[in-house]
């Protein structure tokens, strides 16, 4: 670990200031610390956030969730608002690593935790997004849990957090405060492809602050759920997992809003499944023909290519859990 | 046997040394702390095979707090004396900093010392060293191999010619790591010539023996100090590099130095279970006999060190009755560090091949796997002729299909279903041999009735202290609490390597001997006591219970050790007891009958064992809590191989992938559903004299096989690969 100094900040306006400076947000340090011992991450200075009023789950009237940064994943999982209005959010949360872990870790870290991408946190490995120009060791190294989708020549990591493919598919937006005001940005918008530039990660201004995740109001209810699946039962990251939210009225599908994670660069928005359901009638070939649109664009590495399959039917299996088979 | 009555051995005796663990004041090695204790943090080779070309320490050396950074520039040259002892093998041990050779990818290649352990680790990362690498081959399967070691009996080849039915397949398993809890950890400090170290080990021996030929010293200058281990699994068996550097670093810096390798440098600076390719052709006749069976093995181990995993032949030669049998097992030498064994060495290797062949005979003839089994079931050893000392092997596998529910199976693959997933059951067999070992401890027992018992063995986890225990409180007629075991340390009576499964039988032989010895000092002293009321009472009629000794059948007639000691001027009474292994004229071993439950989701791919049972013969059981602790741990160690574990290489430069604990999977406890396991009530008393056979190693063997057997059953898809993955079964 390399030598930093350490300060805690009382308020917004000191974060932001110290943020401003070069400081290093700290929330639960559940990711930010183990990187630093493995000196992926060499913050000079780790600026404290937790005693910053973000601990906060506030339900407008027609069924918005805003989330505080530092709500703990345990908690937000739990909050009866969002269990209730979005059970793929506490869903995606409660399949997540592990209880400890859940314990300390913050809605904003999970959004801006790193890849997992082993290569990433081996520094003696060529990396772009660590060191950019190094070149990326999983392309032609061990890539079996890489993505298929959103990849580039420069990196080819995908992005790990569970909750952030549920706020994929919920169209939720990142609420930012930096030095010149604050800002709402489309958690779609947020999470960058890597492109040629894997080590920008996320639409974040030096400095900024995520403040709140806000789940807009869905005008009709949804049903949704979350399905994760991985090596083993917990504790692990996921190697395909859907986040499905439906609405059907009349026996037709009104709305569908789905999202793949395990697979992407970034949380993967379903759009052709999406259209491919709406105006539908549920029914098990619905599921099947839509799931087989899941992986459009798939580009499989020497290890992955079973996540095609595996992505298409985690997709069907959610849609059937959730729009049932009547 | 004992003419004691069996008091404590038996019971359920919860962990002696457990509340101690529990509350963090068991010190284990990275716990000592010597005073001025410096820190050492080891760099590693980032290429698999060359030469250190350029090493630059300025910044590393400019860090406040480093006092040393250590490399094959400036470290003296070690004698490196031959040891034969300390599990050494042949080929010659990695020595560290003696040169610029780059045998493998994470090979020490220098070591900073510095006050504190941030200032080691910071410093280590600042160490630049530049290298020339040259093409390096670590993938087992394109390798040129060793000269095989072979076996052959019969014509195997003749027989699978003519074979009804022949099978010929090819099984892989991967590279395992033990991953124990605790990582090697290691304190040296020199006072002159004298070295004292506390180490991870199960074996001080080892470590002492190691260290004094490496540094050329008497062994007696050595003092190797090891209470407690957390975790090995044989990993802590050999005495590994990170402990010369240790010795080295406190030497060159004059003060006491702690080494405590970090989670990564567990899946390179120590040894681990090899990768193999496994090759079985089996011949049978139409009612599943087996006539023929052909072995080919190929396994990695390091260019400098030939490592073959013992035992892993004998089960293809003994386990099932078969006239013809051929074996060739190869290493293959490759750019890696050597390979170790790992718990049930061998054994487990070979189980998964024998025992998922088996069930695909069986599938292929239509005929229950267990009753297949029943049909190979030999009278004798076929490999050495010997007799079996016990062998049981029909009871498990009866009391395990009874309890198991093993009737409802249906026969036909693919048949039961819950919803989305596929269930299916499977069974395998487990064997491991019973292993003994010379051994001595020694017994003082005090005018209070209390004893103390030593031997330097070790207790890696299995519960040594309290088995231990168990033994000397029924040999000397005390309770368990008045017993105290001390072990871990050099300066104790000699013991084998706390390994092999083989330490209740040779230690736990010793310290009944030990103790016997003494209660017949305590006979002897009573009965030719005239104040006694057992004077003139015959020895071999006198047995001692709860601290009192007594006439048998006459409980009135006796005293206590106190009254007895006390009135004869004696503070204590003490001998010293010694267990050597018989020649053995039987062959033995444990067994047992390994059942699994699995589902698996018909579309995912994901397996989820949902119960199983092991019913083992494994001799007498000393201790049924710690026995359900050791069975219940191999459970989870199988599930963890069959389903998981798999250290991943990089080929191309030979680096380790997954060298953590989240990439590295081992089950956690939701992948661990209802474990049970059932002992066959008995004793060997062929083996050992307290009636033993062993279990910490014999409980991993056959759980694999058995996971994916009912893999098979559930879904009709043979996986011959170890581990299982989703993506074998979509
Ligand atoms: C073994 C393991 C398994 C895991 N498994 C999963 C899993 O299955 N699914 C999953 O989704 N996650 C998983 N995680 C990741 C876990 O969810 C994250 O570590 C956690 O959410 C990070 O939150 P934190 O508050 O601890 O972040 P920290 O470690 O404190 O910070 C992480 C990053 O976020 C930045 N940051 C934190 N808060 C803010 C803020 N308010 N504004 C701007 N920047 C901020 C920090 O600067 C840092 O870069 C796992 C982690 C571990 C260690
Ligand atoms: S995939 Fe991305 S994170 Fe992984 S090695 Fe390549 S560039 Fe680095």
């Amino acid at each position: 670990m390399y030598p930093f100094t350490f300060t805690t900040a009382r308020d917004t306006r000191a974060a932001l200031e110290a943020g401003r400076n070069g400081g290093r947000y700290i929330a639960g340090g559940t990711t930010l610390v183990d990187l630093m011992r493995e000196t992926v991450e060499r913050p000079g200075t780790l600026v404290d956030i937790s005693p910053l009023p973000l601990r906060f789950v506030t339900v407008t009237a027609r069924g918005g969730v805003r989330i505080g940064a530092l709500v703990t994943m345990t908690d937000a999982a739990a909050h009866p608002a969002i269990r209730r209005l979005y059970p793929v959010v506490s869903a995606a949360l409660e399949l997540s690593a592990s209880a400890q872990l859940r314990n300390m870790a913050t809605i904003g870290g999970n959004i801006m935790q790193r890849t997992r991408c082993t290569y990433f946190r081996d520094v003696t490995a060529a990396c772009n997004k660590r060191d950019p120009g190094s070149g990326c060791a999983a392309i032609g190294g061990f890539n079996r849990t890489h993505a298929i989708l959103g990849t580039s020549d420069a990196c080819v990591a995908t992005h790990p957090s569970d909750l952030a493919v549920a706020l994929t598919a919920l169209d939720a937006k990142v609420r930012l405060a930096g030095s010149s005001g604050t800002r709402s940005v489309a958690i779609a918008d947020f999470l960058l492809l890597p492109g040629a530039t894997p080590d920008r990660e996320q639409a974040l201004r030096p400095g900024e602050l995520i403040t709140a995740v806000d789940i807009p109001a869905h005008p009709r209810p949804l049903r949704s759920g979350y399905l994760k699946v991985r090596d083993r039962q917990s504790y692990e990251f996921a190697l395909a997992a859907a986040a499905v939210a439906l609405h059907s009225s009349g026996g037709v599908i009104r709305t569908a809003k789905v999202a793949a994670g395990g697979v992407g660069t970034v949380p993967w928005r379903l759009s052709a499944v999406e259209r491919h359901l709406i105006g539908r009638r549920p029914s098990t070939r619905l599921w099947s023909s839509a799931a087989e649109l899941a992986a459009e664009g798939a580009k499989p590495l020497t290890h992955n290519r079973f996540k095609i399959e595996l992505l298409q039917r985690t997709v069907e299996r959610e849609l059937r859990i959730v729009g049932g088979t009547a | 046997m004992s003419p004691q009555p069996q008091a404590a051995v038996g019971r359920p005796v919860s962990r002696v040394e457990g509340r101690l663990k529990v509350t963090g004041q068991a010190k284990y090695a990275a716990d000592q702390t010597a005073s001025g204790t410096a820190h050492a943090a080891v760099v590693d080779s980032s290429i698999a095979r060359g030469r250190i070309t350029g090493l630059d320490t300025a910044a590393a050396e400019a860090c406040p707090g480093v006092l040393r950074v250590i490399s094959h520039r400036n470290a003296p040259t070690l004698p490196y004396l031959p040891n034969r002892g300390s599990l050494n093998l042949p080929g010659e041990r990695l020595h560290v900093f003696q040169d610029d050779r780059v045998l493998f990818h994470g090979q020490p290649v220098a070591v900073v010392v510095a006050t504190t352990l941030e200032a080691a680790q910071h410093a280590a990362s600042l160490v630049h060293v530049q290298y020339t690498a040259e093409p390096s081959a670590t993938d087992l399967t394109s390798a040129p191999a060793d000269e095989p070691t072979t076996y052959a009996r019969g014509d195997a080849a003749a027989a699978l010619a003519s074979a009804a039915v022949r099978l010929d397949l090819t099984y892989r398993l991967s590279r395992m790591h033990h991953n124990p809890m605790e990582p090697h950890a290691i304190v040296t400090r020199w006072d002159g010539a004298e070295l004292t170290v506390w180490d991870k080990t199960q074996w001080v021996q080892s470590t002492r023996d190691e260290l004094a030929a490496v540094f050329g010293i008497n062994p007696a200058s050595v003092r190797v100090i090891s209470p407690y281990v957390g975790g090995a699994f044989g990993n802590a068996a050999r005495c590994w590099p990170h402990a010369t550097i240790a010795a080295l670093a406190a030497r060159e810096a004059g003060r006491p130095v702690k080494l405590v390798l970090t989670r990564r440098q567990l899946y390179f600076g120590v040894g681990y279970r090899p990768a193999y390719e496994y090759r079985l052709s089996i011949g049978s006749d139409l009612q599943g006999r087996l006539t023929a069976s052909v072995h080919d093995l190929r396994s990695e181990t390091s260019r400098y060190e030939t490592f073959a995993e013992r035992g892993v032949l004998v089960p293809g030669r003994m386990l099932y009755t078969t006239p013809n049998v051929t074996q060739s097992h190869r290493t293959v030498p490759l750019d890696v560090n050597t390979p170790t064994p790992m718990r049930g060495p061998g054994y487990s290797t070979a189980a998964f091949p024998i025992e998922s062949a088996v069930d695909e005979l069986a599938h292929e003839l239509g005929i229950d796997p267990i009753e297949l089994r029943r049909r190979n079931e030999p009278e004798n050893d076929q490999a050495s002729g010997l007799p079996f000392s016990t062998r049981r092997l029909r009871e498990c596998y009866t009391v395990g299909a009874r309890e198991f529910g093993w009737n409802r199976r249906n026969p036909k693959p693919r048949t039961t279903r819950d919803g989305d997933w596929l269930i299916g059951m499977g069974v395998a067999t487990a064997v491991y041999d019973t292993l003994r070992a010379p051994a001595q401890a020694h017994v003082r027992l005090d005018a209070r009735g209390t004893a103390v018992v030593e031997s330097a063995t070790s207790d890696m986890g299995p519960g040594t202290y309290t088995s231990m225990s168990q033994v000397a409180a029924d040999a000397l007629g005390i309770d368990v609490p008045q017993v105290t075991f001390r072990l871990g340390d050099t300066t104790l009576p000699q013991a084998p390597v706390h390994g092999g499964s083989l330490t209740m039988a040779s230690i736990g032989s010793t310290v009944q001997d030990g103790c016997d010895r003494v209660r017949q000092q305590a006979i002897a002293l009573a009965v030719g006591d005239e104040r006694s009321p057992l004077y003139g009472a015959d020895p071999a009629a006198v047995v001692v219970y709860d601290g009192r000794l007594h006439v048998k059948g006459d409980p009135a007639r006796g005293e206590t050790y106190r009254q007895l000691l006390t009135r004869n001027d004696r503070t204590h009474l003490e001998a010293t007891g010694s267990y050597t292994p018989a020649q053995s004229r039987a062959s033995m071993h444990a067994y047992g009958a390994v059942f699994a439950e699995v589902a698996v989701d018909a579309r995912l791919g994901m397996v989820r064992v949902r119960r199983m049972l092991g019913v083992y013969d494994a001799g007498r059981i000393i201790s049924p809590k710690l026995a359900d602790s050791q069975a219940i741990g191999g459970m989870v160690g199988g599930i963890g191989a069959a389903l998981m574990e798999h250290t991943v290489t990089d080929h191309r430069d030979g680096r380790i992938v997954n060298a953590n604990l989240a990439e590295y999977l081992v089950p956690v406890n939701a992948d661990v559903p209802a474990l049970k396991a059932i002992y066959l009530n008995g004793r060997d008393d062929q083996a050992d004299p307290i009636g033993v056979k062993g279990l910490g190693e014999v409980v991993l063997v056959g759980v694999a096989p058995a996971v994916a057997n009912a893999v098979f059953h559930a879904t009709g898809r043979r996986v011959r690969h170890l581990p299982i993955a989703p993506e074998d079964l979509l």
